[in-house]
């Protein structure tokens, strides 16, 4: 199911929003000029860009992309301070794998999510899809158990993927 | 307390770019070199906002930014071009 | 206060500092390409973050004027490290780099290398 835009003046919404607080972080300011020359230009880059983009899945579920990108952000620091032990710890004790993982998901900015995902947390790296879109190839730094990894990938990142865009 | 601090900081972040030049002349393959210079990169930036906070200055929040675009689009533009001899097709 | 403040901004400096250290370590240290991959991608997310976390910290305390800009600098870097990494695997994979031999999944490159899925008898019904 493909995203539809409620009004046509406002063709990318999201786009908008992160428009206008990339232009606001910019400048480091909330001075009210810039609150109104940021505002023209989040309503018109994307009036003039909005036919260059390709349709995207809907968002069903907007509010848990914030619980999903908090969840995400404290993987992130475990994740990191794991890799670090094993990085500085033998190197003989390291038993990297490469698997596939099979995915559920559709679509390519859900894929492209998941894949970023996969790279920045449990300690694996996303190295290739499938032509198909079905498998998702992945590099572990370390793996003791494969099914483990591959349910822990499904259970934690795609479950909640496939609730925001509800494919 | 904080220059002392600041002055570590830029030796560990001097020690890691050494390290990385290594790996860039030593690498054995294309690849190895790429990732060295990609992790440069991003080491240089955390020079940059070192040099920021040692001068009490902003301005270089600019510097840092701009290299942060150049560097991610010169490897992904190293990449195209390793993956398929060809940049923009 | 001041000392408070300078604390922080010192703890915050010294994990970004180790962090980044850490990767260029292994960098050097790993011995293949594929697990080399994992140290910078990592460790020097969270290293930058740590960096930018206390310059934060610091320029808005000093300025009385709250400073977020290097939140940008932070968001970029978070969202183009994975898609560098997946550019820069892809290549490996593609120049046929080797895995070191204890590897386990070997049988899966060649398929990976051609964009194909891989084999459902050999690999997902063991």
């Amino acid at each position: 199911m493909l995203a539809k835009p409620r009004f046509k003046w406002l063709p990318m919404p999201y786009h908008s929003i992160l428009l206008f607080v990339t232009w606001l972080l910019l400048n480091n300011t909330l001075a009210p000029g810039h609150l109104f020359l940021g505002s023209v230009l989040a309503l018109g880059i994307p009036l003039l860009t909005s036919s260059l983009s390709k349709p995207q899945p809907a968002l069903h579920k907007p509010m848990h992309t914030f619980r999903y990108a908090l969840r995400v952000l404290g993987d992130i620091v475990t994740a990191n301070l794991e890799v670090a032990i094993q990085v500085m710890g033998p190197i003989k004790n390291l038993n990297p794998g490469f698997f596939a993982v099979p995915l559920d998901l559709e679509g390519e900015l859900p894929i492209t999510l998941l894949a970023s995902t996969v790279s920045l947390t449990p300690g694996t790296v996303s190295s290739e899809v499938s032509e198909c879109r079905k498998f998702l190839y992945v590099h572990a730094l370390t793996m003791k158990n494969e099914e483990e990894l591959i349910q822990t990938i499904k259970q934690r990142y795609e479950a909640p993927l496939m609730e925001i865009f509800s494919c | 307390m904080l220059s002392w601090t600041v002055s570590l900081v830029t030796a560990m972040v001097a020690i890691s770019l050494i390290l990385n030049l290594w790996r860039l002349f030593a690498g054995p393959d294309l690849p190895d070199r790429l990732l060295a210079l990609d992790t440069m990169y991003i080491n240089s930036i955390a020079l940059i906002i070192l040099l920021g906070i040692w001068l009490g200055s902003a301005l270089y929040f600019e510097a840092a930014l701009l290299i942060a675009m150049l560097g991610f689009i010169s490897t992904a533009a190293l990449c195209k071009y390793l993956l398929r001899g060809d940049i923009i097709e | 206060m001041n000392f408070l403040l300078e604390l922080i901004v010192s703890i915050f400096l010294l994990i970004g500092g180790i962090f980044i250290l850490v990767g260029s370590i292994g960098l050097v240290r790993l011995p293949d390409f594929f697990m080399r991959l994992h140290a910078p991608t990592k460790a020097t997310t969270l290293g930058m973050g740590g960096l930018l976390i206390a310059s934060m910290i610091l320029f808005t305390v000093r300025e009385s004027g709250i400073s977020v800009h290097e939140l940008l600098i932070t968001l970029f870097l978070f969202i183009t490290a994975p898609v560098s990494a997946h550019m820069m695997a892809k290549t490996a994979l593609h120049q046929k780099n080797k895995m070191i031999e204890r590897t386990t999944g070997q049988e899966l490159i060649e398929r990976a290398r051609q964009q194909k899925a891989p084999d459902v008898k050999s690999s997902l019904n063991d």
